[in-house]
């Protein structure tokens, strides 16, 4: 009996004449979009995977990467993202008490949550620009990238990390000089020797930037080996990252964190900007002689997306 | 003053009726006149540079007329020649079959045949077409820049498309492709939302999903598939954008152009060719799907029979659907893949052959035994089932990884995809024409012009494309300008130079039809309001166009739109508003 219930509500709700979902057709738009966008940022994550996984012993880890917070010194992994995530998060939940409050027709309450629900939006566009402004400019010390592209990090003053995981501390090195592989590149390993409290990257870039050996800087190390003098006289010292190269490791990390965190963030955007612009209309009253609050849903639906977008771009990039 | 106020309201009027239209009935009609303009465009291209492999080097006055400086002294310029074979299947993929095909038709009979007044969104509707117009005259626009049109084929590849420096097209050329193609986009978005929703949302009382007639099931998942694998072109797209213009290194690595080393690191092209077929594979189901529902109706009609296994076609078509997203892969065997990967490519690839079968032979069970009227339309949607099988036939060949990797990229795959996607979609589609040509500009065809139009062009058609699979198999790869540098290819050339006449000839067949189209449009005899004895809704309208579609209530559906030739009914069609009978099975719903 009950299936036969069931059955014949199915024939009446696609019958025609009547909406099968009860909803209007620009929600619906709206889903169906949605899932366009999606199989976009997939496009875009699926790509990011494909060269995490090719480089997966070279690729940075985004812990040693994302590591300042404003106003703090010291390393604080992940925090400041991690910030930026809940504020979007809470941005989302503002939004759904503000589509709750449209429901009830409640204007003012309306009124605070997307409000709200901007000012969380604008402040991780904020958030975001900081970042990038960070990455961009990169650490104090830099990183050495040899003529080849390799690249040698240096944590602090007295080691020279290499990108393949391994480090030497440049007062217990020695006369330590070679070869050596970074990654898919054959890279020269540098030897150093000298007094621990000179200023290593100072030094570097010095010569870095071909400036004579024998200067004063310089005259502290004694560089060991042919190959390994050659190749910090040819490798450049580089700080930050940019669309053509990353002192955090390969320059693709860069190129797909600028572009995946820019497409999102662009998305961030527009979500505020049409926010903004149905936060208007509901101050001039439009959707109280329309009857309903439908438009606000609408523009929750994407916002929502977007949050959810950005729980997927935060664990592939930064979690795992 | 009032007079000028008058003549103003006029011309505001013409406007917002023409130009700026939201009727989903004037906007099929902008969608076929730039879908068809667009395809005599490719047309044309295709005949210019056969004449070049047909009679290579050789020096024709036409090509300089018609191209200028691209074929100095009449001999085509090889820079120009892959221009002209990249816009040319540029055009014809996407604009013409996927632009011009779904615009047409979806935008005409969604709302005719599921009862509804017009599209959900009139106004998104019309902003789908101004895109597709814009992207139509940008890509347009790009043969005359400097360097000309992208020339690296229309899959646009890197690292030919990335680098703007590679070829003579890979300059302004490839970025106006590349713009050309966003807003293109675009507009299929636009336009499948609209189709999707009002598809969902908007049927008319008892016009229950399994009462659609086929052609809207058709346009309806070729809707969900441009939705579900445009955007991942455009991902391809963004990125190479990127790559392009900013330096970054999704699709290079390690290229040096002269010596020099040009910085890109750690990119691979592969991933494009994934994220390419990820879109290329569904589009060709985009272009087919419609084709093919089009053919269902058009056939059912034309036999006076019920379609043969309604709801084995609905499957069918979800199956073709859903697989067409898993075997992208088959595009790219030669790629270095894993030969394992290969393998489940194959595998899932030769399962398209299953539901295209199905449809098969569904079609030859409603043929069979039918009251079969020869109409122009009736012609070509056999003719569809005709390439429909050639071509069928040698996908399988070519889904097969082993059998694959020894004519990949030989004028076998050339042969394979016109016929079976090609050539079947544009018999669909000219059917269509034929077909609803009364519901679009409410006057009959001339039926004379289009039978010649119907025999020249399938007789060509196959004169073109049937030689090319034994070119294909002598190993004569696509995409080259010429062959009289390789002795191997001697035994061959002849071929060519046949395809190229047929294919002349076929080309001159396409004016027989454009002759048709407009003197009918103007002068044909009037239509009457139901010229097929059709029962599906659209022939329920008058016959001249007015906004809402129909004057009064929007008629009730009580039956399946394939109650043709009913035993006991005084007609040999009962169209779906006809209330069914005491104890009358209703068709295609009882189990």
């Amino acid at each position: 009996m009950g299936h036969q219930t069931e059955s014949l509500d199915t024939e009446k709700i696609w019958g025609g004449g009547e909406s099968p979902f009860g909803i209007s057709y620009g929600k619906m738009m709206m889903w169906f979009f949605l899932i366009s966008d999606a199989l976009t940022f997939s496009g875009f994550l699926v790509s990011y995977g494909f060269f995490r996984h090719r480089f997966s012993d070279i690729w940075p880890v985004a812990e040693n990467v994302f590591t300042h917070f404003p106003f703090m010194h010291g390393h604080h992994p992940l925090l400041y993202v991690a910030l930026m995530t809940f504020i979007l998060i809470m941005s989302s939940v503002t939004m759904v008490l503000a589509v709750e409050a449209g429901h009830r027709m409640k204007r003012k309450s309306v009124i605070l949550w997307l409000g709200l629900t901007i000012i969380g939006g604008l402040i991780f566009v904020g958030s975001q620009a900081w970042e990038w402004y960070h990455f961009i400019h990169g650490t104090a010390e830099g990183a050495l990238q040899m003529a080849d592209g390799s690249i040698a990090h240096m944590f602090g003053d007295f080691t020279l990390a290499l990108s393949d995981g391994t480090s030497i501390a440049a007062a217990e090195a020695g006369e330590y000089f070679g070869h050596s592989h970074i990654g898919h590149h054959h890279a020269h390993i540098v030897g150093i020797t000298g007094e621990a409290s000179v200023h290593l990257p100072q030094a570097l870039r010095a010569m870095g930037n071909g400036l004579a050996l024998g200067s004063e800087e310089v005259q502290q190390f004694i560089l060991t080996g042919d190959a390994a003098k050659e190749a910090i006289m040819s490798g450049n010292i580089i700080q930050g990252a940019n669309l053509e190269m990353n002192e955090y490791g390969v320059p693709l990390f860069a190129d797909f964190f600028f572009f995946i965190t820019g497409f999102h963030g662009t998305h961030v955007f527009s979500g505020v900007v049409i926010n903004f612009v149905i936060f208007v209309n509901v101050i001039m009253n439009t959707y109280e002689k329309r009857g309903h609050y439908e438009m606000v849903e609408k523009v929750g639906l994407y916002w929502h997306f977007v949050d959810l977008v950005w729980v997927f771009v935060f664990t592939f990039f930064y979690l795992v | 003053m009032s007079a000028h106020a008058e003549h103003h309201h006029h011309e505001e009027d013409f406007l917002f009726k023409y130009v700026f239209s939201q009727d989903h009935k004037m906007i099929a009609k902008q969608f076929l006149v730039t879908g068809f303009t667009m395809g005599f465009i490719g047309m044309l291209m295709s005949t210019f540079f056969r004449l070049q492999l047909g009679w290579p080097g050789k020096s024709f006055t036409v090509l300089e007329t018609f191209l200028g400086d691209w074929a100095p002294n009449g001999v085509l310029d090889p820079d120009k020649y892959l221009a002209l074979v990249t816009i040319h299947g540029t055009i014809m993929v996407f604009f013409l079959l996927t632009a011009g095909l779904s615009g047409t038709f979806s935008n005409l009979l969604i709302p005719l045949q599921i009862g509804a007044r017009d599209m959900a969104s009139g106004f998104l509707n019309m902003l789908s077409y101004w895109f597709f117009l814009t992207s139509s005259i940008i890509m347009l626009y790009s043969l005359g820049v400097e360097g000309g049109p992208a020339s690296g084929g229309w899959t646009i590849y890197p690292p030919l498309s990335a680098l703007p420096q590679a070829i003579p097209g890979s300059g302004t050329g490839m970025t106006l492709w590349l713009v050309s193609m966003s807003l293109f986009i675009v507009s299929s978005l636009l336009g499948g939302l609209n189709y999707i929703v009002t598809i969902i949302n908007l049927r008319t009382k008892g016009m229950k999903m399994t009462r659609m007639p086929l052609t809207i099931w058709a346009f309806f998942l070729t809707a969900i598939l441009g939705v579900l694998s445009f955007p991942v072109l455009f991902s391809a797209a963004l990125l190479l954008v990127f790559d392009r213009s900013f330096h970054t290194s999704f699709y290079l690595s390690d290229i040096y152009i002269a010596g020099e080393a040009l910085g890109y690191d750690g990119g691979s092209p592969i991933l494009f060719e994934h994220l390419f077929w990820f879109l290329g594979h569904p589009e060709v189901y985009i272009v087919l799907l419609p084709a093919l529902g089009l053919s269902s109706e058009i056939i059912s009609v034309n036999a006076r029979k019920p379609i043969f296994g309604y709801r084995a076609m609905i499957g069918s078509m979800m199956a073709i659907g859903f697989i067409s997203f898993i075997v992208w892969g088959h595009h790219m065997f030669m790629s270095g893949m894993n030969p394992f990967l290969g393998a489940v490519f194959t595998f899932t690839t030769l399962l398209v052959a299953i539901p295209s079968a199905v449809k098969v032979f569904n079609y030859l069970t409603t043929l069979f035994k039918g009251n079969l009227v020869f109409t122009p339309q009736m012609l070509f949607a056999v003719g569809l089932v005709s390439t429909f099988i050639s071509g069928g036939l040698t996908g399988i060949i070519l889904g097969d990884a082993a059998l694959d990797i020894n004519i990949h990229d030989t004028y076998f795959v050339v042969g394979h995809f016109h016929i079976v996607m090609g050539l079947s979609a544009i018999f669909g589609m000219f059917a269509g024409v034929y077909h609803w040509f009364p519901k679009l500009f409410t006057r009959m065809m001339n039926n004379k012009l289009g039978y010649a139009h119907f025999w020249i062009t399938i007789v060509c058609a196959y004169g073109v494309f049937l030689p090319m699979h034994f070119m294909g198999f002598a190993g004569m790869p696509r995409r080259y300008y010429e062959y009289s540098n390789f002795p191997i290819f001697d035994g061959t050339l002849e071929i060519g130079t046949i395809i190229s006449v047929f294919a002349i000839i076929a080309a001159l067949g396409q004016v027989i039809f454009l002759i048709n189209f407009v003197y009918s449009a103007i002068w044909g005899t009037k239509a009457p309001k139901n010229p097929w004895h059709s029962n599906t809704l659209e022939w329920t309208t008058p016959v001249e166009h007015i906004h809402g579609n129909w004057p009064g209530e929007i008629p009730e559906v009580h039956r399946w739109p394939y109650d043709y030739s009913k035993p006991g009914k005084e007609l040999d069609y009962v169209p779906q508003t006809v209330p069914l009978e005491e104890g009358e099975l209703d068709e295609g719903n009882h189990h």
